[in-house]
Order: C-alpha cells, then sequence, then structure tokens
C-alpha cells in the first residue's frame, strides 16, 4: 500500500487500493493474500473506465429507482462498449441506456454487462479455452475447439436475452439486489451450432435428466459457489437452444461471454452461460446455491409452458420463461414533446410465443390504442412498435404501453411481488411535458 | 439522442474523476474500516449505496448473514455485528413500526 494518509485502504478493483481521501489508485496486495485464487488478478472496471458522469440527473435513470441507486449509478467508458450505466465496476454490472431500444437488433458495444462474481477473465486467459463435454450420461466425453464448433452445423436465432432482474430496482416496495432499471436486456443475432449437435457429438446416454453448465468466471473465494446452472433435457435439446459463437455478426465482445456463450432463446438470461466452458450430462439434477437458492421464484406464481420439474419444489421453482413485456424508447421520461404530435416508438417481446398486439396508452390508462407493430425479427426476438399521437393538449401527460402475446398473456397492472424482484412486467409509465 | 449523448460525454471529459468503485466514499463511523475491507474482498462497495435507503436493520443483517452462509465470506461474529450496525447506521431506513 503506498501513499495512504487518510482513511483505511480501500480494496477496490481487484488487487488496486484506492485511497479515496486523496482519488489515487495504486496496485497492491489483496488483504486476504494466499486465500485468493490465482485468477484474482480481475480488474474491476473502474481501473479501465476512462469518462464518467454521474446519471443523477440523466433523464432516462427512472426516477423510480431507490434513492441510493440513483447516486451511485454513473456513466461509464469502457474499451469496445459506447457508455453504459454503471451499477457495479467488481463484478461488473452495467446497463444499457434506453435510447439503444429504438431498434430491435441491440449493437453488441451498447449490450448490458451483468457477472455475479468477480474472477472475470481476461482475453489472454482465453487463448487456451476449450469446451468439455462430459457427465455420467455422456457416452463418450469430448473436448471441443472453436473450430469442431464451427464444423458443427450451423444455426442463427434472433432472440433476447434479458436478466431475470430487469426492472427489479423500479418494484415497490424495493427489494435488495443488483437495482436495474430497464436496460438489463438486448436483443442480437445468435450464431452457432445447435445445443442438440453439439450433444451428440459425445452421445447421452439412456437416463439423462439435466444438463449442466458452467463458465471460465470464477469466485473470488475458493469457499463460494462457483456460477453452475442446468436445463431440463426439453429445453437442452430444443431447436432453438444454441451455443454461440457470434453476436450481431461479429465474435461476442469479451464482457458478453466471448469466445463462446449458451443461447436459452425465451428463457431469463441467468441460464445463457457466459465464457462457456464445461457442459455435464447428468442422471441427476443439480444441487446449487444457483438453482436451488438463487433464482428462485413461488411455485405456479408465473404460468410457464415448459415446466423444469426436476428443479420444482413445493415452495418454489426456478424462473424460467420471460413474463411478456415492452417498453417505451422514444419519448424519454422527463422530455417535453411537441403538442402537434410526435411518435412513441419501443419494443415488445415474450417467452417466444410471439408480440400479437401492442398498445398504448395517452392518458395515463383510462384508454388504450394499437400501435403498428413492424415486421417480426423472429418470436424471440424483441418487436418494434410506433404510434404517431396527433395532436394532443399542452401540459404533462403520461404514457403508458402494454403489450399481449400469441398466447395471450398480457401486462399485469399490478407487480405479482417475489421476494427476489423477478418478472417485473407491469406497463411502463413514462411522464412527458406536451408544449 | 446523439446530440444529446455527445453534449453528456464532453460533460463527462470535464467532470472525470480518478477511477474508484464507487461514487461516493462510505461516511465515517463506527465499523467503516471492517465493512471496507470484508465487503470489498469480493465485490466493490457500490452495492452498498445502491441498495439504500430502503432496506431496515434487520434486512441489511440477513444480507450480512446470506454473505457468510451462502457466499462464504470469511467473518466472524464479531465482525458481522460491527458491518450490520454500521450498515444500519448509514443505509437503512427505519424500522417498520
Amino acid at each position: 500500500m503506498v501513499g495512504h494518509t487518510g482513511g483505511p485502504p480501500v480494496l477496490t478493483a481487484g488487487g488496486v487500493i484506492a485511497d479515496i481521501e486523496h482519488g489515487e489508485a495504486v496496485r497492491a496486495k489483496h488483504l486476504y493474500g494466499p486465500e485468493m485464487r490465482r485468477r484474482d488478478i480481475m480488474v474491476g472496471l473502474g481501473a479501465l473506465a476512462s469518462h464518467e458522469a454521474s446519471a443523477a440527473t440523466f433523464p432516462w435513470l427512472s426516477p423510480d429507482l431507490p434513492d441510493g441507486t440513483r447516486a451511485e449509478a454513473h456513466l461509464v467508458q469502457i474499451p469496445n462498449k459506447q457508455p453504459l450505466i454503471q451499477l457495479s465496476d467488481r463484478p461488473p454490472n452495467l446497463e444499457t441506456p434506453i435510447q439503444a431500444f429504438r431498434t430491435g437488433i441491440t449493437p453488441n458495444d451498447q449490450f448490458f454487462v451483468r457477472y455475479h462474481l468477480a474472477g472475470i477473465p481476461g482475453a489472454r486467459d482465453l487463448d487456451n479455452w476449450k469446451l468439455e463435454i462430459g457427465g455420467d450420461a455422456a457416452e463418450h466425453p469430448a473436448r471441443l475447439g472453436l473450430q469442431d464448433l464451427n464444423d458443427l452445423p450451423q444455426n442463427e436465432v434472433i432472440a433476447v436475452c434479458q436478466c431475470s432482474g430487469n426492472r427489479r430496482g423500479l418494484v415497490q416496495p424495493h427489494v435488495a439486489g443488483v437495482q436495474w432499471g430497464n436496460g438489463a436486456m438486448g436483443c442480437a443475432s445468435w450464431h452457432g451450432p445447435k445445443l442438440r449437435d453439439v450433444l451428440d457429438r459425445v452421445g447421452i446416454k439412456p437416463g439423462a435428466v439435466e444438463v449442466w453448465f458452467g463458465g471460465v468466471d470464477e469466485p473470488v473465494l475458493p469457499v463460494t459457489p462457483e456460477f453452475r446452472k442446468s436445463l431440463p433435457m426439453s429445453k437442452a435439446l430444443a431447436d432453438e437452444t444454441i451455443v454461440a459463437t457470434t453476436m450481431n455478426g461479429s465474435p461476442l465482445p469479451l464482457l458478453n461471454g466471448y469466445p463462446v456463450r449458451l443461447v436459452v432463446p425465451g428463457w431469463t438470461s441467468t441460464y445463457w452461460m457466459k465464457h462457456l466452458s464445461q457442459i455435464a450430462i447428468s442422471t441427476i439434477p443439480i444441487d446449487n446455491f444457483w438453482m436451488q437458492k438463487a433464482y428462485r421464484v413461488p411455485a405456479g406464481m408465473f404460468a410457464v409452458e415448459q415446466p423444469f420439474t426436476s428443479q420444482n419444489n413445493e415452495q418454489t421453482w426456478p424462473i424460467t420463461e420471460i413474463t411478456v413485456n415492452s417498453l417505451i424508447a422514444s419519448p424519454i421520461g422527463g422530455e417535453q414533446v411537441d403538442r402537434s404530435g410526435f411518435t412513441i416508438g419501443g419494443v415488445a417481446w415474450d417467452n417466444g410465443s410471439g408480440i400479437e398486439r401492442v398498445e398504448i396508452s395517452l392518458d395515463g390508462g383510462k384508454s388504450w390504442q394499437d400501435s403498428l407493430l413492424d415486421r417480426e425479427l423472429g418470436r424471440y426476438a424483441f418487436r418494434t412498435f410506433r404510434l404517431d399521437t396527433g395532436p394532443l393538449p399542452r401540459g404533462a401527460a403520461e404514457l403508458r404501453v402494454r403489450a399481449t402475446g400469441n398466447n395471450k398473456q398480457t401486462q399485469p397492472d399490478v407487480w405479482k411481488a417475489n421476494p427476489a424482484g423477478y418478472h417485473n412486467n407491469v406497463p411502463q409509465r413514462v411522464l412527458v411535458t406536451v408544449v | 439522442m446523439r446530440p444529446l449523448m455527445v453534449r453528456i460525454l464532453l460533460l463527462a471529459c470535464c467532470v472525470a474523476s480518478p477511477a474508484l468503485a464507487q461514487r461516493a466514499p462510505l461516511p465515517p463511523g463506527p465499523g467503516k474500516d471492517v465493512v471496507e475491507a470484508a465487503c470489498a474482498t469480493c465485490h466493490s462497495l457500490s452495492y452498498i449505496p445502491m441498495n439504500s435507503h430502503f432496506m431496515t436493520p434487520d434486512v441489511w443483517k440477513s444480507e450480512v448473514t446470506k454473505m457468510r452462509a451462502a457466499f462464504g465470506a470469511p467473518i466472524d461474529d464479531d465482525a458481522a455485528n460491527t458491518i450490520t450496525a454500521y450498515l444500519a447506521a448509514h443505509y437503512a431506513t427505519a424500522p417498520k413500526p
């Protein structure tokens, strides 16, 4: 530790001791020394970010977020990304600004970033990356490289990747967790072999019940549960589930799972394992914190088309399918709009049934009218919509948006409260001033 | 929206600050050093202000317990009590009546 004269040192971005009072950041050893894993050289984004500005005054930071979140969130500029809203730097949790949702495809350099554990790989850590496939229900385990994946039949799916906790920060009363606003989601075109074809390379024995997944990222402390997830065989073998080697036609950004990530269309992104490096075909359900304690919703609260029965218990089910939702990305809350009329635009999405209808209210939910839906990019994709308002009276106006899927599910007026703050899909409210 | 983004970036350049783990230092008070050393081992301190001010002291206590029980944070009972008291003093809402 160097040049420390103020309060106690603060361990911040892996190995960086920040002298808060004097704004100095210097490299130093970890406080916990030998207990740390080798890869706890990981660099929190604070050390990489070049531009920061308080987001508290930005119009896209919802007034519904906790006051502490509004003070803490700020824009960061990190390599190969446009400015994102940083909620934490270690591990990095970065949200996409709402303006990015005016189109159906979210650019790679605006795609949100979410990690649970701070031991994230650097690019050099992935030089020798391989995908290990085994498990007690694998016929003959194998170790595949990127070329092996590229040699399998290739598929493409345009799908929404949405964090289970997207919009957690907007629920009332607030619940603990990463206080996401609207931007813990994105839609990309994912390309790669079907998971089914990858599993066929090793052969699936009778009796397989789940496929388990692990990535290269690690916890800081060896005692912390590694982030491992599983899928039921039905979803693992589904046509839409792929091992993505590219995203929007380019290699995946490092912070979005390079070199490959699992893509599970219709399901929340907790299953979309980044830096995918381990697959196990198993005759037993995985038993760990990340499946059996975290990412759970009250049993039966949210209807699903494909149950994950091997992970259900009497009280809770694992969160799985995305609930129908929509977002107005233009105008943005707090903006002034023209009384001669303006265009409302945004995106709607669901679990893959596809969007049938997007309604908009210009009067705080008293009356609703249908918006125009643009061409569907795919049933798992964002569906863009727009509505020309026509003339409006001057003064405050509250816009709302409500989507309905082909499965007739629609956004509820009241959030189905659950302890972890998942599936917040009440119609978004946008307050504007007509001038 | 591009012009707005450009304006914000220009603003950002003017106020660019050293890379710190969170926006503002934790407020002074008993236990601050323990909180910083224990919590920042695994995650940036920004998780604390981000989750304020809406948790009761009891909810903060359960969060500290979760860090120990679920994630294996190497914190003994004394340190856990110190951390909980600090978080309750600076980042909690009033207990429900």
